[in-house]
């Protein structure tokens, strides 16, 4: 019986696996309320969101790689560092972006995802052009190696909580900038109106470029939190686009709330089953369902209760 | 004959269009390329399928397909079981430890055929398999999607996740189907030897008249009563929805149309080509059908055609010598494709052809006008005289 485990074993596996379904949320939260407030928000399907994150990672390199060869002292320090240029280069390539190329498609939404998909490509080539076809990853401050161990047989990595705690940070910053400050409410109103808001006086073209910044900017921290777990590469992006984009349809796409609750769920299920079969097949259960699951609800979990 | 005429040929202009299409593919390449290119053209016109497909459902009906590519590649994988049986019959694998399965699941430690591969060794069934799967797979999406009125950007991304579903599941079930590097190895066609050079010439011409076919069957299609009701509905949905027709039931008929179209392109693939793998299935080459479909027009159906053989030329080409530049050339295709000529090529051909025919108009005119002005002249001359 329970395949020659005891319940001990047993329970350390729900727990490791457990964990490392909450590593896997919290990556594809931090993706997916970039992408939240992009296409929740401002209906704009970015398909090079990926890129962005991208962005950060590798952003994140080149921190680690120029502060070890020129400030050796400031190592352990530099992560928190590269999180905020992380940020700030996503954020300021999110500009661009809106400011050539998106603010001209906001009333053809599949021609949006056209360009940006174009725009990926060309951000995928340029990676390649300057770092290399190779994965690269950033030499990590010594206090996110290793591991804690509550007991002998669960082993819990630090890389994974410290993106963990990230995630939270990030996600409460986002709570409060949408829905407590004066910029959030304009966001929200040009989101619900475009022209009364633009009639009472905000900046609405002035709204989207900041919000696409931001977005791209949460890509970023995404991407920076990224290099703890993983290796980054020039396709790294396309890897988590569709899954980043599922998390926020199934969520529901216009609530803040719902991608946090799909996020966890397809994160959760993905990482438990992935420990009964394999890799792949744990993937094709969890898309197939949320396909299945789409088709009865297509609003997805948390619909928001407008009348269009 | 002339309702066949209008409606089937598109009238003077259509018909020259398809003359010159006829000409081009039929008579023109086969002339001019060698065996080798011509398989290779003969390839991208398979291509050309889905992008056809994609001017029907994008262009005419506003539904965005971002896995036309899963149809390709059911049509496709129809087309190598089978042909991976008949190479694989119990004389030619002798030296598996299982003989008469396919190679590859010799490798994978299968033993015996999976019950769904059973049927493939009928080459009527395989036929009808590509001709209804796909269809049949599309109206039950449709069918979900549509009677829930999901549209738009929504079923663009859910298409677009099932390309991902099909290619994982491709990839990681190797025994019962090739995984990544998909069925390789067919060689023959109810014992005729596809590889050879005669073989590869009858692929193509069948390929070419296929394509024609498919070309009026869609022109009949849109230039009927649905055309326009497509059109109305990518237009404005809810009014053809309030003037009491089923939206959902026109879309799913030709969602489901679209994706025959495309099977039959990915079937005729894996003849001309020889293999199928799921490099052909995913998000990217479903994308750059609709880049096919994009360049030439969105609203033309000759010219999706052009605009598939332009880039993949062009992919063949720069891949070639500069593999790094294909790639921001392709981003750069796609963003001004969308900003700057939305109706692709057949929109700019339109637009040119305006200017060409007032210069001719101008021509003309001024060649009348000196003949106006010289023959009073004459008439006085002659009147004279």
């Amino acid at each position: 019986m329970l395949g020659g485990y005891t319940y001990g074993e047993l329970g350390s596996i729900l727990a490791m696996q457990g964990f490392a379904g909450f590593s896997l949320f919290s990556v594809l939260l931090l993706m997916a309320l970039g992408l939240a407030i992009i296409f929740g928000q401002m209906g704009v399907i970015n398909m090079a969101h990926g890129e962005f994150m991208a962005a950060g990672a590798y952003t994140t390199y080149l921190i680690a790689t120029l502060t070890e060869q020129y400030f050796p002292a400031f190592m352990p320090y530099y992560f928190v560092f590269a999180i905020v240029v992380a940020f700030f280069v996503a954020g300021a390539l999110g500009y661009l972006a809106e400011f050539a190329l998106i603010r001209h498609l906001y009333k053809r939404p599949l021609d949006t995802l056209l360009a940006t998909w174009g725009l990926s490509l060309i951000m995928q080539q340029s990676y390649r052009s300057i770092f290399g076809a190779r994965e690269v990853s950033p030499t990590l401050p010594e206090w996110l190696l290793g591991s804690y161990q509550p007991t002998d047989t669960i082993d819990i990595p630090l890389n994974g909580m410290f993106v963990l705690v990230l995630t939270a940070v990030v996600t409460f910053a986002v709570f409060y900038l949408m829905f407590k400050s004066r910029w959030g409410l304009r966001v929200r109103a040009t989101t619900q109106n475009r022209v009364m808001s633009g009639a009472v006086g905000i900046n609405t073209n002035k709204v989207d470029r900041y919000t696409f910044a931001l977005g791209c900017g949460i890509a970023g921290i995404a991407g920076a939190a990224f290099t703890t777990i993983a290796s980054t590469g020039p396709t790294t992006g396309t890897l988590y686009i569709v899954d980043t984009f599922m998390v926020v349809v199934f969520g529901g796409a216009a609530s803040l709330f719902g991608t946090i609750a799909s996020a966890f769920s397809i994160a959760q299920a993905q990482s438990i089953l992935e420990f009964f079969i394999s890799g792949s097949m744990a993937k094709v259960y969890t898309l197939v369902t949320l396909v299945l699951i789409l088709m009865f609800k297509p609003e997805g979990l948390f619909a928001s209760k407008v009348r269009r | 004959m002339s309702f066949f005429y209008n409606k089937l040929i598109g009238g003077k202009e259509g018909l020259t269009g398809l003359i010159l299409l006829a000409l081009l593919i039929l008579v023109v390449f086969p002339l001019t390329l060698d065996l080798f290119r011509l398989n290779l053209v003969g390839k991208y016109l398979t291509y050309a399928f889905p992008a056809v497909s994609l001017v029907l459902l994008w262009g005419y009906g506003g539904i965005l397909s971002l896995g036309q590519g899963v149809f390709f590649g059911l049509g496709g994988y129809g087309m190598a079981m089978f042909l991976k049986l008949e190479a694989s019959s119990p004389e030619n694998t002798a030296i598996q430890s299982t003989p008469g399965i396919p190679d590859f699941m010799d490798w994978n430690q299968l033993t015996e055929l999976p019950w769904f591969w059973e049927p493939f060794n009928s080459f009527a069934f395989t036929i009808l398999a590509i001709l209804i799967i796909p269809a049949a797979f599309a109206y039950i999406i449709g069918a979900a999607m549509f009677k829930r009125r999901v549209g738009g950007v929504y079923f663009a991304i859910i298409t677009q996740v099932i390309a991902v579903i099909l290619t994982i599941l491709i990839v990681g079930q190797q025994g019962y189907t090739g995984g990544i590097n998909g069925i390789t190895d067919l060689r023959t066609l109810n014992g005729w030897d596809m590889t050879s050079d005669s073989a590869k010439y009858i692929f193509y011409f069948i390929n070419c008249a296929l394509l024609l076919c498919i070309v009026l069957l869609s022109r009949f299609i849109l230039t009927s009563k649905f055309g326009s009701l497509l059109l109305a509905i990518r237009d404005k949905e809810d009014r053809v929805r309030f003037s009491g027709y089923d939206v959902s039931n026109f879309k799913i008929f030709i969602y489901c149309f679209a994706a025959l179209i495309s099977a039959i392109g990915g079937a005729m693939f894996t003849l001309q080509v020889g293999f199928m793998s799921p490099s052909f299935v995913g998000i990217v080459p479903s994308i750059e059908m609709v880049i096919f479909a994009a360049i030439g027009g969105r609203m033309s159906l000759i010219g999706a055609i052009y605009g598939t053989l332009l880039v993949n030329f062009g992919k063949t080409a720069f891949s070639e010598t500069f593999p790094e530049l294909w790639l921001f050339l392709m981003g750069g295709l796609f963003i001004s494709v969308v900003m700057l000529f939305p109706n692709g090529l057949a929109g700019l051909w339109n637009d040119y052809k305006h200017h060409l025919t007032n210069r001719f108009a101008f021509i003309t005119k001024r060649f009348k006008s000196q003949k106006t002005l010289t023959r009073p002249t004459n008439a006085e001359s002659e009147s004279l005289s």
